[in-house]
């Protein structure tokens, strides 16, 4: 399952650019994560500051 | 913001507010949908743009022109600074903007101009009517409105979402996302007036880092890596962090942004019945150099011609909006694209031995101006092999 650290995050879109799903939106300050996450993680691997994360499902 | 439009435009920057004030000066009716709060902000852009490009399109102003370029330099991987001067010493050959300012001022002619302008107010979804783009639903403070369109113009930008719900993939390659970092630094040693741009794998894979000044002891200093080579522990900030650490080790960021520029092939096509994208979100970034101001508003005042044009005409099918498609192709910037896409597609397979190899061969030539054809045409010049690479281009470089 995809995770979004906050914390982290840049709100910079770059993630959404590559998502092969359509599955974020960048929302001014808030990236929405849609139902249609296969949680690939290529938006995490992207992402320049490390916001994201493939957590295992538990 | 009203329920109709001749020209709904979504997205707020460069490319957005051109497209919005040559519609109107048109006589069209037209809006600028802006999601965020704010025009301008937050900056997502290095902020450089050439001379001559920025003249097409507006006079300078001090405003909101942070500092004026003379020179540039880039470093090669071994250290070597090969240092590029104007031809006429103190000639300005470009800028770094203000994007917080110079997106206001965009907007604002545009709205001087007549167009109407909701900020905070986001596209949430296409109006569809049999597969023609007839509006948008424009999520606004919780409200939602129906604003129907004669055309929509995309100019949403690098996580532009909009044309993808009318069925368009917008994806961008792994590879060809530069993930990018950029930390707005005070307090620094630099040149004022010269752009700086470090290559090489070990401090910027497949991409560059770079310094931009905007103004004295203050700069944009940062960094795009190919999304490929990015991952944990070795993310754009990671190697940035290492960068300023060791060159600015003083310095204080006094702002942090990050970003994703893309370096891809346009897409395959950017209309559909009803809808033009325009700017980064058709993917019209310089693949060589990231830029994409002019690029975007090129396009944008492009895509507002067209959208009139075919207006007028009653017929905003697909088939009738491709001469916006047919046009920038066509055009110097279109050609640009396409020649520098291939450059970059040679350079970022080469070794750091190779690019020192490039770098060293082309300083010990007197250019006499340097934009990036004139550059361009020395490495070739120095490296006859890339001509092969470049196939039938090259014969738009000679």
């Amino acid at each position: 399952m995809l995770k979004v650290h906050r914390d982290i995050c840049g709100y910079c879109g770059c993630c959404v650019s590559v998502c092969p799903e359509g599955a974020l939106e960048l929302i001014d300050a808030y990236l929405c994560i849609e139902k249609n996450c296969t949680s690939c993680g290529v938006c995490a691997k992207v992402c320049p500051l490390g916001a994201l994360e493939v957590a295992d499902e538990k | 913001m009203k329920n109709k439009y001749d020209v709904l435009v979504i997205g707020g920057g460069p490319a957005g507010a051109i497209a919005a004030k040559t519609a109107v000066e048109k006589g069209l009716s037209a809006c600028i949908v802006e999601k965020r709060p704010a025009i301008g902000a937050p900056v997502r852009c290095a902020e450089g743009i050439g001379k001559e490009a920025l003249h097409e399109f507006i006079e300078p102003n001090p405003r909101w022109i942070s500092a004026e370029m003379t020179g540039a330099a880039i470093v090669a991987p071994d250290g070597f600074l090969m240092k590029l001067e104007s031809k006429f010493a103190g000639n300005k050959v470009g800028y770094i903007l203000d994007r917080k300012f110079f997106d206001r001022e965009l907007v604002w002619r545009a709205a001087e101009a007549g167009a109407d302008v909701a900020v905070k107010s986001r596209a949430s979804a296409p109006i569809m009517e049999n597969g023609c783009v007839k509006g948008a639903k424009i999520e606004s403070c919780g409200q939602i409105t129906k604003v129907s369109a004669g055309v929509v113009i995309a100019a949403d930008g690098v996580e532009s979402k909009f044309s993808r719900w009318c069925g368009i993939d917008t994806t961008v390659p792994v590879r060809e996302i530069m993930s990018s970092v950029q930390y707005l630094m005070a307090d620094i040693d630099i040149d004022a007036h010269t752009t700086v741009f470090y290559l090489g794998n070990e401090i910027a894979p497949e991409g560059y880092l770079w310094i931009f000044p905007k103004g004295e002891r203050c700069a944009n200093v940062g960094i795009g890596i190919s999304g490929k080579k990015s991952g944990e522990g070795h993310r754009a900030k990671d190697y940035l962090d290492r960068f300023v650490k060791k060159t600015f080790p003083q310095g204080k960021a006094i702002e942090c942004i990050a970003g994703g520029v893309s370096v891809c092939q346009p897409l395959d096509c950017t209309v559909a019945d009803g809808l033009i994208i325009a700017g980064d979100a058709a993917r019209v970034v310089d693949p060589l150099t990231g830029g994409g101001i002019y690029n975007g508003m090129y396009t944008g005042r492009l895509a507002a011609e067209v959208a009139s044009e075919c207006i007028e005409k009653c017929d905003v099918s697909k088939t009738a909006l491709m001469k916006y498609d047919k046009t920038w192709r066509a055009s110097k910037m279109g050609k640009a694209i396409e020649r520098n896409y291939h450059i970059k597609e040679y350079l970022i397979r080469q070794p750091d031995t190779k690019l020192n190899e490039i770098i060293h061969s082309v300083s010990k030539l007197n250019l006499s101006d340097f934009t990036t054809l004139s550059l361009i045409k020395e490495i070739i010049r120095v490296n006859p092999k890339l001509m092969l690479e470049l196939g039938t281009l090259a014969a738009s470089i000679r």
